[in-house]
Formats: structure tokens, sequence, C-alpha cells
């Protein structure tokens, strides 16, 4: 039997383990459930995409791909612009939208809010670039055999790489530095943060922009290995908030885990269950672990 | 003889909802070096005087002052940089978060070359928090939370200490180490003020107290007459006046 689907599962765990970092610093800082997360994954791939073309075009030239890889180095660099752009997108919106809710404290309406601003972006993102898919690149990647009959392409390969650098940067910043240690704390405790000195708007502030640039980087990493289209952020929506919650809400590692193992789970689904019980396979997981360990994988009880 | 006021409310109106005042005109005056008790039944207002001091009840009217600058209202986050320091009642540590990063975390105000030199002095003056840095805070004993507490607000040396029951849930013999500590702080020069329950242990280490109910200032005083004056302790603190400990 081959192992592809492994490998399979491990790509696309690694995608939605992306998305999910950026879902669980925002579910455990802002405490609720932000719908929109899913269109900072599309705004971003698309941003990326336009930026890109922008880029060429303003030089004129046309960008041969980096050796055995599908992009150029416009893409590369057009991935720094969009996720700024993702970033400052997400920040707008909390302070057109949800700093003002925020005062009420209630979760429920923010939740509402986000799910009703996650269709607006997405109608607007279909108008502007129609529901038909877009391509960062239509060269022809060849998957190259890694040996146990498993084939990934280099595209691939450099996308799980950029995946494990964004996700070791990020555990980094959470655990070693000032913002971090602030971001953890006011995830904890807003109230005492504040009086520690944390500036917690300043921390909501970082925390949307981070979350952003993720959400972007993780529709980047789409893009390039599927393709992109309005919807591709509402689609990864329910495994990235199944893998925070799996891994437990506020844990990076735990979120990449967690997304590791819906991916895995989906694809185990999609080998030996048939296609269409993929999903329902990863959330029988889902409520499996959570019934063990109601806290997710990495979670903490409040102590 | 009382040296300068270093941290004063006058006539507070404040409350969690804006029509719904708790506090209504409460007020206090600390001198520096001194610890002054805030005192009285169950919803008199001490806590919520304390905590919109801190910044985090909204004041409606009244002055908060922090030596000569008027504080009232100002975000809770710039009043620790000014020097006034709070230690909440509960949840006044970050339970998930290691000893180590607690202090960090605390340290991040001040500048880096004063930073590891500051958390060395906490764990001099805390040899209990130093045996064990990397345990999450959320493991410690209420007394060694309590002390984890009082160490991440003394980091950053501030003139004003406040604390909202720091002997609540503890056990007589560490409350005792608690308060022993806080007559130490108070030798370093800090003044301290402090809202209790338990009045027997607050008036035998306060300087003064403010006895308070229905958001209202009644009686004030040096702790040693208040302790003694019978009417006070059958008004408030429920019946036979509070023997000296």
């Amino acid at each position: 039997m081959s192992l592809q689907f492994i490998a399979d599962g491990l790509l696309i765990g690694s995608m939605v383990g992306l998305g999910a970092i950026g879902v669980t610093l925002t579910y455990s800082i802002l405490g609720f459930a932000n719908f929109v997360h899913g269109e900072f994954i599309a705004w971003g791939a698309y941003a990326c995409l336009v930026i890109a073309g922008l880029i060429g075009l303003g030089f004129g030239i046309q960008v041969q791909p980096l050796g055995p890889f599908s992009i150029g180095w416009v893409i590369l660099v057009a991935a720094v612009f969009a996720m700024t752009f993702t970033g400052l997108l997400a920040l707008a919106l909390d302070f057109l939208l949800f700093s003002r809710l925020r005062r009420h404290g209630n979760a429920i309406v923010m939740v509402m809010a986000s799910f009703g601003a996650s269709m607006a972006l997405r109608s607007l993102l279909e108008f502007l670039f129609t529901s038909e898919p877009a391509y960062f690149s239509r060269e022809i990647q060849i998957a190259i055999p890694i040996g146990l009959g498993v084939r990934v392409t280099p595209d691939q390969m450099l996308m799980l790489v950029l995946t494990a650098v964004l996700v070791l940067g990020m555990h980094l910043l959470i655990t070693r530095t000032t913002l971090g240690r602030a971001m953890r704390a006011v995830s904890e405790n807003p109230s005492l943060a504040a009086v520690g000195g944390i500036d917690v708007a300043a921390v909501i502030r970082r925390t949307w922009l981070i979350g952003g640039a993720l959400a972007c980087a993780a529709g980047i990493v789409a893009g390039i290995t599927v393709q992109i289209r309005p919807f591709m952020g509402f689609d990864l929506l329910l495994p990235m908030f199944a893998a925070a919650i799996l891994g437990g809400i506020g844990s990076v590692p735990g979120a990449v885990l967690g997304g590791l193992i819906v991916g895995l789970a989906e694809s185990c689904a999609v080998q030996f269950v048939g296609a269409e019980y993929r999903a329902a396979v990863a959330f029988l997981l889902l409520i499996a672990v959570l019934l063990l360990r109601p806290t997710g994988l990495f979670g903490r009880a409040a102590g | 003889m009382k040296g300068r006021v270093v941290l004063s409310a006058e006539a507070i109106v404040a409350g969690y909802e804006p029509d719904l005042p708790i506090l209504n005109g409460a007020g206090f005056t600390l001198h520096e070096r001194e610890i002054v008790a805030l005192l009285g039944p169950n919803g008199a207002g001490k806590s919520t005087l304390i905590k919109a001091v801190a910044g985090l009840v909204p004041v409606t009217s009244g002055r908060v002052r922090l030596e000569e600058r008027d504080i009232t209202n100002l975000p809770a986050h710039l009043l620790i940089r000014l020097g006034l320091g709070f230690v909440p009642q509960t949840e006044n540590v970050f339970a998930a978060m290691s000893i180590a990063d607690n202090l960090l975390l605390a340290a991040a105000i001040l500048p880096k070359t004063r930073r590891a030199e500051r958390v060395a002095a906490m764990y001099a003056m805390f040899p209990d928090l130093a045996a064990k840095t990397s345990l999450a805070a959320g493991r410690l004993s209420g007394g060694q939370r309590q002390m984890l507490a009082i160490a991440r607000t003394l980091l950053v040396e501030p003139k004003v200490l406040m604390l909202d029951e720091p002997s609540a849930g503890l056990s007589p013999k560490i409350v005792g180490g608690v308060f022993e500590t806080l007559q130490r702080v108070r030798e370093t020069g800090v003044a301290i003020l402090l809202v209790e329950q338990s009045v027997r242990t607050a008036l035998a280490l306060a300087d003064r107290a403010y006895v308070l109910a229905e958001g209202r200032n009644r009686h004030e005083g040096p702790a040693p007459l208040l302790r003694d004056d019978p009417l006070i302790a059958h008004l408030y603190f429920g019946g036979d006046p509070v023997a000296a400990p």
C-alpha cells in the first residue's frame, strides 16, 4: 500500500495548522471565534497575486521560476507586502467593527459580527475577481519520489519548509519575547495585564496584525500548492477551528499539531472510508479528543 | 509625624454601571512610608475604591492624586509606570506562566539594563520563588502566589503598593508571613494601602484606617484607637471590640 495519503495529509495539515495559529491567537486574546480569519486567508492570497502582478508590470519583466519551483522571486517579495496588507486589513476591521463591539463585552455579538463581515468580504472578493480559480503559476510541477511510494512536488516541499520556519518563529515569539509574554498575559487575564503595565489595546492591535499576516501566509501556501478561489478560506475555516480547539486554544504548537492531526484524519478517511466522510472523520476525532481532554492537547485548565 | 501625601482620593463616586454608583463620596489620604487600611462590612465599597484608584473602575466624580499629579481615570497600564502598584485579591498572578515569566513580564516596563537586576532583587527578597523559577505560577500554594503577586509589583519599585485583601483564602500562619513581608516593604520606603476583611490583622499592621459603609467614609483614625473602640467593633465588625493580637 502506498503511503502517499500520509504525505497528502501532512501537507494539508501543515496548511491548516498555519492558518490555525492565527485562529488560536485571536481566539485566546480576543475571546471570540473569528470567522473572518478564513477571509483573511483568501484576501491574503489574492493580495499576493495582485502585488506580484503589479511588480511584474512595474518592472516590465517576465520572472522565471526559481530552480525546480513553480514560482519566482516576485511571489516571495509580493508575499511580504501581502502579509503586511492582510495584517493591516485585520487591524482596520478591528478598528471599524470589533473594537466598538468589544466595549459591550458580548462574545456572541462579536461572533455574529465576524460572520457578517466574513460574508461581506467574501462577496467583495468574488465581485472583484469572480469565482473562477486563479493561479500563482501555470508551470507544471513534476512530483519527485521520496521513498515508500510517496511523491511530493518541489513546491510542496518548499511550502512545508516555509510553514515550519513560520511556526518555529511564532513559537519563539510567543515563548521568548516580551510581546509574546504580553500576549499570553492578556489572553489569561487582561485586567491583571493592565495593572502590570501592559497596554492591552496595543497587544490586541499586534495580535490582529500577526493573525492577519499568518492567515495571508496560509493563503499563499494554499494558493501555490492548490489554487486561489474566493471560497478557499471558508473551506479551510472549520478544519482550522478544529485544529485550534484540538491543540488547545492559545497554544501555537497545539494549533500546528491539531492541523496535522486534522489533515491526517481527513486523508485517512479518504483512503480507508471514502471521500464523502472526509470532514466527518476529522470532526469525530475532534469530539473524541475533547471528551478525553476538554482543554485540548496543549491547553491548560484555569488555575 | 506624617510625611507628605503620596496618594489621595477625594469624594470618589464610582461604580461598574454609570448610573449605579457603589462609591458615594469615599476617599482617603496616604502618606509616605505609611500603611493605611480600608475596612468595613461586605458591600461597603472598599474593593471598588481601590479598583477605582487603580484605573479598573471608572470614576464619575471626585479626584485621585498620586503625589501632585491628577491620575483620575488614567488607563490602568500607565499607573504602574507612574509608581502606583496594585495587587488584586484573586487571580493576581498569571497561572499558566512560570514564576520567571511572571517576573520578566513585570520587568518589561523597566529599561533593559535594569531588568535582570530587579528580577534578582525579587528572588533575593522571596527565596521561595527563586528555588523553582520554571514552575507554573498556578501550581504555587496560596501564600506563595501572594508572594509572587507582591514581587511582581515591587519589582518595578513603586512609590505606593495597594493590595486588595492580601489575606483572603490564606491560613493565619501564612497571613502572618504576608504581613511581615508588608512591614519589610514599608521599611524600604513604600507606602501601603490595603483593603482587608481580617480586621484584627489589618489594624495590627496599619498606622491608620478608614472605615467605609455604603460607599462613604464613616470613621477614620489611628489604628490603635479604632481597634479599641467598642462602638466601631459593634457597628461594623460583628460584635466585641477587636482585641489586640
